[in-house]
């Protein structure tokens, strides 16, 4: 395998984008954002990739304008995932690992508030039995966060500590749409709004769009004196069904963790858009008391769609940049109730020594 | 003023699913009273049934055998959230919970409604029964919801009690599943600000800063480079037509009435076409090369939209040369 | 770096059709993998992961609908991906899969794509009106009506050359069992004479509206050791540029000429009509046929209806292009462009039955999508690629 790190990340999250669901007007200043930290031009980037979604933006090929961002004069060696962010990362490494390319720049975007996305996002259940009923999202994550209470893994005030934590943590996190943390005792004194979960259990609407850098070898080196190396990626999926699966456990998030090393992780940022999937994530990797956990705030305090998953790797790998961590982990997922994982570790070195 | 133009889409359309044989026979059940899952190869009665084997990956009921099994009409909850506000179309209209409910004799719950006035009348392990529709087609939502065992038999009753089938018989093929989304679409600053010219019955363009090609309507991002498109440029109301086609077909949700040519207009001044009707001469005569101008709507019938412009006709003038256009094909 | 070798070992497709009212999608998604994975001897639980690619969702209904899939496409458990890259997607899906194994991650991956347009309605999913804008959108085939007039100006071609293309596809499709179109007695006079739908598109010109899906196993040298007929993959490659953009070239975009030249150079390719045995070339309206033989350097600029003309483009003529009846004889979208590839494999493994090329070693596979703005294309071959 070739040593391929994260050189560059940008993000924009706001609550309501005043703008059009293609995002172009988003990825303009990313991708500039991206080429000031990498002193690369779109020339240098040899290999594109998105993520995005039809239902979300509410139009077929939502997707082809934003190449118009790029400048496609060349054309350019591109792809596209109905997927977020992190997925579109897993296409521009494997391409690199073919060698055809030693660069990547990838993105994603998403007009969250387009629609009504609790509602939109039944459109992505099983389509015979489940979304003539519409089960929205907020709805399938409070019976997963039930069923932990009910088995006694975690209760009320584990959930309020999670997102107390993130509340406060996003006080430093300029993009984060929703900051400012009181106590736990506060936000447990707040009414219950989906039983068992409150409005601050559950991620923001968040409209935004992302960007990563990947580059091999020596290109990564000449971008930054401590790129982020990806010295562990893995993914895998989930049934669907909510009743076939155990709701309390995430079998894909076990499994993409176990096929890593996560000795040594310093900090994790985990995409857990409500606060007892964080609960949920932290037991299936097995990650120690001492490790961070999104010190960003995490998806909790802004989930942009398709940009989410793949910030928690820009998060985290800005972290190795700064010195502050020598290995850190990203996490990302989709689908109801974390149905779909990816997990990777980020090193200072690409040995992924300490 | 907000910075950027905006109007609500609706999205909708009927979907015409067809089953297969295995939601097939989970639909014929609903419509006939009975809620049925299957037995897979781990032992476990599953509901809805798997299409497929979640261990073999085979084909339920693929190999000859009958892995259908019926299930009761009353179940254990074993998970259910509280829903304070529905959302359009959902099962119920008012407060409701959902509830994951394992029918008794059934290994693995299955999701629906469940009415019940507060969260406080739901909790995991309470027993419930199946609410039928009043009709049924065939559909998940032949189950109305769940509704507490201990309630009184205000609606259908379930099991033995629930009316016989439909007048229809025969096995369940297809269902339809109307999904209609609301959006509000946002056109970009740039386009924008190009609406709000032809509301005031003028057509402005942007010149790239790096390229220095005309774009109508503006761009976020020129294509060619990236770049947004910044200085304006009032356009000419003439141009010439590139390309064309005539459209003869017809199709839902289709706003003009066919035949109609949509014709690529090159207006003078812009480096790109957009498209366009040409009306005022026969379809026939539409050619390439042919000179149009636009022709307004009534300034009362004015919007923030290029609809203002009702068409293109022909200005009579000589057909431009190949060469000014053969670079906008 | 040299990429790992990789092989398409097994291809499955479904019988195409208007409506395939029996099964369900992921029924759909079976029947193809199921017949994919037979070709390869493999089983489901072999298969280290799974590649999904379909062309909108709106045109099914269903957001992502991999994550509803998993299951029944035996992907719980294992990684899975979504392509989507308009109509190339098809083609796209397959290059993904194929760099999975050629980047050294996996040994067999398993890659379906599908469409179930009789779920809804392409022509309305591709057509929802856009505020302020002219809702003088047609489809596909209203936009791409005028590209093939401005070819018809600027080759000079004979206007019945469409009608050739259309005549030629549909009989080679009376060879495929799989197709859904087996229109018997189409000549160029019945294609003339059918109905102008986009003005200069007509009925018979156009591709139809099909049920249907592609699957492909493709593997690393090792597995692909264990198959009789390997398809060697020669060259992969994927590029876009934008639907529209000042004094874009419409008609031979760029991005297409680009993509061929990338192409050919890495199959070590210098005269593609000489090298290239069979051709299966996404060609959904069938003025394309001439237009992306010129743009893949099969004829000059402008000639490529002569060929089409001459019949070099039949079974037996000098480059056969779409022997199995291509996109216009069956085009389930997503899949339209997978099948392309799919045949392509099969023409070097000699498994292409009664449309099968003689001897043929090197075949292309090629999708195109959007506005004519992404395109991927392979070679594949019946011998390993050397160096």
């Amino acid at each position: 395998m070739r040593d391929v790190a994260v050189v560059g990340f940008a993000q924009r999250q706001m609550k309501d984008f005043d703008g059009s669901p293609t995002c172009v007007e988003l990825l303009v200043p990313l991708f500039a954002e991206c080429y000031e930290q990498t002193g690369w031009t779109r020339r240098d980037v040899g290999f594109w990739c998105s993520g995005s979604s039809d239902y979300l933006a509410g139009r077929s090929f939502s997707f082809v304008q934003a190449v118009d961002a790029i400048g496609v004069i060349p054309p350019v060696n591109e792809s596209h995932v109905e997927m977020d962010l992190a997925w579109a990362m897993y296409e521009a490494w494997v391409k690199i690992q073919t060698g055809e390319v030693d660069t990547a720049l990838v993105y994603a975007f998403g007009k969250s508030s387009a629609g009504v996305l609790r509602r939109t996002l039944a459109l992505q259940l099983e389509p015979y039995t489940m979304t003539p009923i519409w089960p929205d999202t907020v709805s399938l994550a409070g019976l997963q966060a039930r069923a932990g209470i009910d088995a006694g893994l975690w209760d009320e005030r584990a959930m309020a500590e999670v997102a107390h934590r993130s509340l406060t943590d996003a006080e430093k996190n300029e993009y984060a749409v929703r900051q400012g943390g009181s106590s736990v005792e506060a936000l447990l004194d707040r009414p219950v709004y989906a039983d068992p979960l409150r409005k601050h259990d559950c991620a923001p609407v968040t409209d935004g769009a992302a960007a990563l850098v990947l580059a091999a070898g020596d290109r990564a080196r000449e971008v930054r004196e401590t790129p982020a190396w990806l010295t562990g990626l893995s993914h895998h999926v989930d049934p669907i069904g909510l009743g076939v699966r155990d709701l309390t456990r995430s079998p894909s998030t076990q499994r993409s963790g176990a096929a890593l090393d996560l000795g040594g992780v310093e900090v994790a940022e985990l995409h857990a858009p409500f606060s007892h999937q964080e609960l949920v994530l932290r037991r299936e990797l097995g990650l120690a008391d001492d490790v961070r956990v999104n010190p960003s705030g995490g998806a909790l305090v802004s989930n942009p769609m398709f940009s989410a998953g793949g910030i928690r790797v820009g998060e985290a790998a800005s972290r190795i940049w700064s010195g502050e961590a020598a290995k850190t982990l990203a996490h990302a997922t989709s689908g109801p109730a974390l149905q779909q994982n990816l997990v990777c570790t980020l090193s200072s070195t690409p040995e992924g020594g300490n | 003023m907000s910075r950027t133009l905006s109007a609500p889409v609706t999205v909708a359309f009927d979907y015409t699913r067809s089953t297969g044989p295995v939601i097939g026979r989970f639909l014929t059940g609903l419509r006939d009273g009975v809620v049925v899952g299957a037995r897979t190869s781990d032992g476990r009665v599953v509901v809805p049934p798997p299409e497929f084997d979640p261990v073999t990956h085979r084909a339920t009921g693929g190999d000859g055998g009958d892995p259908y099994v019926e299930v009761g009409p009353e179940g254990t909850v074993t998970s259910w959230v509280w829903v304070p506000e529905p959302v359009k179309a959902q099962p119920l209209d008012r407060p409701f919970a959902w509830a994951l409910v394992t029918l008794d004799g059934a290994d693995v719950p299955l999701l629906h409604a469940l009415d019940v006035a507060s969260p406080d009348e739901a909790s995991t392990g309470m027993r419930v029964r199946v609410r039928w529709a009043a009709e049924r087609v065939g559909a998940i939502t032949d189950i109305a919801c769940f509704e507490p065992v201990e309630a009184g038999s205000g609606g259908l009753a379930t099991g033995a009690g629930a009316p016989s089938a439909t007048t229809v018989d025969g096995p369940v093929t297809g269902v339809v599943t109307p999904v209609s989304l609301d959006y509000v679409y946002a056109a970009s600053p740039e386009e924008s600000a190009f609406y709000r010219a032809i509301a005031e019955g003028r057509i402005v363009g942007q010149r790239c800063p790096h390229c220095g090609k005309v774009y109508v309507p503006p761009r976020s991002a020129c294509p060619a480079d990236g770049t947004p498109t910044t200085d304006e440029v009032e356009l000419s109301e003439t141009g010439t037509v590139t390309t064309f086609c005539i459209v003869n077909v017809p199709f839902l949700g289709q706003r003009i009435t066919p035949p109609y040519v949509s014709a690529y207009v090159l207006l003078d001044g812009a480096d790109i076409a957009f498209l366009h009707l040409i009306l005022d001469c026969p379809a026939e005569d539409v050619h390439m090369g042919m000179r149009v101008k636009a022709v307004w709507k009534p300034r009362e019938e004015w919007g923030t939209t290029i609809e203002n412009i009702s068409h293109f006709a022909p200005t009579g003038e000589p057909d431009a040369d190949y060469e000014t256009y053969r670079n906008h094909l | 770096m040299a990429k790992t070798p990789a092989a398409v070992i097994g291809v499955g497709q479904t019988h195409h059709r208007a409506r395939r009212d029996d099964v369900s999608m992921a029924g759909l998604c079976r029947e193809a993998m199921d017949r994919a994975l037979e070709d390869a001897g493999l089983t489901l639980d072999e298969v280290d992961a799974i590649v999904v690619g379909k062309a909108p969702d709106l045109f099914e209904g269903v957001m992502m609908p991999e994550l509803f899939l998993a299951e029944a496409l035996g992907a719980a458990g294992k990684p899975l991906l979504r392509v989507h890259t308009a109509g190339s997607v098809g083609g796209s899906t397959a290059i993904v899969a194929s760099s999975l194994v050629q980047a050294g991650v996996h040994q067999t991956v398993l890659t379906v794509a599908y469409e179930k347009q009789s779920e809804s309605n392409a022509m309305w999913a591709l057509s929802v009106p856009v505020p302020f804008n002219m809702p003088v959108h047609a489809g596909a085939g209203g936009y791409f009506a005028p590209h093939v007039r401005s070819y018809i100006r600027r080759s000079g071609a004979p206007t019945h050359i469409g009608a050739v293309v259309a005549a030629k596809d549909r009989t080679n499709a009376l060879k495929n069992p799989y197709a859904h179109l087996h229109n018997e007695g189409t000549t160029v006079e019945s294609v003339l004479a059918s109905q102008m739908l986009w003005d200069p598109i007509r009925y018979d010109e156009t591709c139809p509206s099909s049920d249907g899906a592609c699957a492909l196993v493709i593997a690393a040298e090792d597995v692909a050791a264990r198959s009789a007929d390997p398809a060697w993959i020669h060259g992969t490659v994927m590029r876009s540029e934008a639907t529209t953009a000042a004094e874009r070239d419409q008609v031979n975009p760029q991005a297409s000429r680009d993509a061929a030249a990338y192409l050919w150079k890495q199959a070590g390719i210098t005269s593609p009509i000489d090298e290239i045995d069979a051709a299966e070339i996404y060609v959904p309206f069938s003025w394309f046929e001439p237009m992306w033989l010129e743009s893949l350097g099969f004829a000059a600029e402008g000639e490529g209806w002569k060929l089409t003309e001459a019949g070099e483009t039949a079974m037996d003529g000098r480059i056969p292009v779409n022997c199995s009846g291509g996109v216009l004889s069956s085009n389930p979208i997503g899949a339209s462009g997978m099948l392309r590839f799919g045949e392509a494999a099969l023409q070097v493994r000699g498994r292409a039955g009664e449309h099968q090329v003689d001897g043929a070693r090197r075949a292309l596979g090629h999708a195109y999508g959007g506005g004519s703005q992404f395109f991927a294309m392979w070679v594949v071959g019946s011998e390993k690629p050397t160096g």
